[in-house]
């Protein structure tokens, strides 16, 4: 859902602009739209999440209307339409990682951080959410971390332990 | 040692690079297609070949080529589905993570096959890795010739973008994938038109899976007959099994089409057995959406043959007593698994990758996960069986796309060869809660069939 209670006020740089441009140049003439997705992506990973201005912008920067970029983002899962923590733990809870034990690992998650899935640490560093299959089943339990996406596979109690500690103090 | 055909140089260090690709043969498939064949004979070739739609439908991709239409002055599109979103399937994501140029090289001999001058890798937004990998790959071969304008001198020009996808299932359906291409929401498009008269902005359009294009260098270097004679009946050549679940060895294996399911689960050449010295309880062979079969089925068909990795020994029995080869995601329970549980995992899978456009799969899906988890939970009652049944038989075969079915197949699999179990879970609920139904009379030999 669109975030109604949260806004931010963001401005497109010029290193972010080109890369836009770039992704445009892929599609035909008057086919902009299909850039959609890519860009999101890009907005997305600078900024955190999406803002509704930030929407607006790119429905702006693409000639298209805002409800355009609304519905899409509204529609792919990988789009955050709420302010996160700076670190979004992504944990894979479909039918193979939980032969092996991912649900143990989502417990674990919420215990560590002292967070419900979804919501944000108070030093506002990190927040959980289960995601369905990752296409990873063979190395289960994962969990991933973006903007980039980064894997982290055969997951146990003592490597979720290991992986916060490394970014809390990463951040310190 | 089992035959590779596309994971031929999986080993080689620095297989990821173009030098190293280039120097194990790759590109061949290019140099020969472009320097001694016409498209239609790089279409015949692969016809020959038998090679069936690796993403789950089994479809032959000659002829699903040959049915592109090729109106003048129309553009014609390759679009690469790398959206893998199928539970349990993972072996398009291996490939393009280890030997992207093999998906590249068949990119090109299929764009040329097709005539298509702009061509499409969607890969799921999650790959985020991978989709960095390929645009490195495409900038490799863009230098050394083989991609951009007159490509080896041949005057054919060819370039491929990666568009990445952002985390929905149904994208893997390929009119869906077509419109998030668009940059709109995947929900599926009703057919006909298919995508071969109407894909792409509305022009010919062929979507093959990963692993399908990547399977033409092969076909090409070796000739589609060679291909075909790999593999039983019309199962030809190798294919890329996604194993998981409580196995020795989970991972993605190369097999020639034929081997049996035993020796897959059991040879220390493929998964070394189940974990932890269990016993196994059931298999979904072919990723989420295929039926669930207990052991006494996987291993043997209803009629006492050995059950084999190939499309028609997987399908024998039809639904009744047999699955189907799907995408390859074979995943495997072992006796300490619950069968209600999962199918409640698998329904809110689809409840919530369901797009919503039609009413049956929209509403059905949650009311089968709803039901489920009533039932895992201890509240349920025997009349939610025939419930499920009736849900998940109004869905199958009353939606646009194959979501419905893919939803439906697993719950109407699970109560077909776990009513006891689901049965206990209703009966029992204090036990259900504490421990497991167990292996029962799972893996027991089948009586024979009396005809």
């Amino acid at each position: 859902m669109l975030s109604v209670k949260h806004n931010e006020i963001v401005e497109f740089s010029s290193t972010l602009l080109d890369q836009f441009a770039e992704v445009v140049a892929r599609f035909p003439e008057g086919r902009q739209k299909s850039a959609l997705l890519p860009i999101l992506h890009l907005v997305q990973a600078e900024f955190g999440w999406l803002s509704p201005d930030a929407m607006n912008k790119v429905a702006g920067y693409l000639g298209i209307e805002p409800i355009e970029v609304y519905e899409v983002a509204t529609f792919y899962t990988m789009y955050l339409l709420q302010p996160q923590g700076k670190y979004v733990l992504e944990v894979c809870r479909t039918g193979p990682c939980c032969l092996v034990g991912a649900e143990r690992i989502m417990t674990h998650l919420e215990n560590k951080l002292g967070v419900k899935e979804g919501e944000v640490t108070a030093d506002g560093l990190f927040s959980w959410r289960g995601v369905e299959c990752l296409a990873a089943c063979g190395y289960g339990p994962v969990l991933q971390i973006g903007p980039e996406y980064t894997f982290y596979e055969n997951l146990t109690e003592a490597s979720v332990d290991q992986l916060i500690d490394d970014l809390s103090s990463k951040t310190n | 040692m089992a035959r590779k055909l596309l994971l031929t140089h999986i080993d080689v260090p620095g297989i990821q690079t173009f030098e190293v690709y280039r120097q194990q043969g790759g590109y061949r498939a290019v140099e020969k297609v472009l320097k001694t064949m016409s498209p239609d004979d790089v279409v015949e070739e692969v016809k020959k070949s038998g090679l069936r739609g690796r993403g789950g439908a089994g479809f032959p991709t000659g002829m699903k080529w040959s049915f592109l239409a090729k109106p003048e002055g129309v553009p014609r599109y390759l679009v690469c589905n790398g959206d893998e979103s199928e539970p349990g399937t993972f072996k398009d994501r291996f490939l393009m993570t280890h030997i992207p140029h093999a998906l590249l090289e068949g990119m090109i001999v299929s764009s040329y096959a097709l005539g298509a001058h702009t061509s499409y890798i969607y890969v799921r937004g999650e790959m985020m890795p991978q989709i960095r990998i390929l645009e490195r790959a495409i900038q490799e071969a863009k230098a050394a010739g083989f991609l951009g304008n007159n490509i080896l001198g041949s005057g054919y020009d060819l370039e491929i973008y990666v568009q990445p996808g952002a985390g929905a299932y149904i994208c893997g359906e390929e009119t869906a994938l077509l419109e998030s291409l668009e940059g709109k929401r995947g929900n599926p498009r009703i057919k006909p038109p298919f995508p071969a008269i109407a894909g792409l902005y509305g022009c010919p359009t062929v979507v093959n899976n990963v692993e399908s294009i990547a399977a033409t260098v092969p076909i090409i270097n070796d000739g589609g007959e060679e291909y075909a004679k790999i593999g039983i009946e019309r199962s030809t050549g190798t294919k890329l099994i996604s194993a998981s679940g409580n196995l020795v060895k989970p991972g993605v294996y190369e097999i020639d089409l034929g081997l049996s399911v035993e020796e897959f689960i059991y040879s220390d050449e493929y998964c070394g057995g189940i974990a932890n010295g269990k016993r196994l309880k059931a298999v979904v062979p072919g990723g989420s959406s295929v039926p669930i079969l207990p052991t006494n089925l996987i291993l043997k068909t209803a009629n006492g043959n050995s059950r084999l990795m190939t499309y028609e020994s997987l399908a024998d029995g039809g639904f009744q007593t047999g699955s189907s080869m799907g995408s390859g995601g074979f995943i495997a329970f072992d006796e300490d698994q619950c069968i209600v549980r999962n199918t409640w995992n698998f329904s809110r899978f689809y409840h919530h990758e369901s797009c919503g456009q039609c009413s049956p799969c929209r509403e059905g899906t949650g009311w089968m996960e709803k039901v489920l988890h009533k039932i895992e939970t201890g509240h349920g009652d025997l009349s939610d069986i025939e419930l499920l049944w009736d849900i998940q038989r109004r869905i199958e075969g009353n939606t646009i796309c194959p979501l419905g079915d893919a939803a439906a197949w697993p719950v109407a699999a699970a109560i077909r060869h776990f009513r006891d179990e689901f049965e206990w879970h209703i009966n029992h609920p204090e036990d259900a809660l504490t421990r497991n139904y167990g292996l029962a009379h799972y893996a027991d030999p089948l009586a024979p069939i009396v005809s």
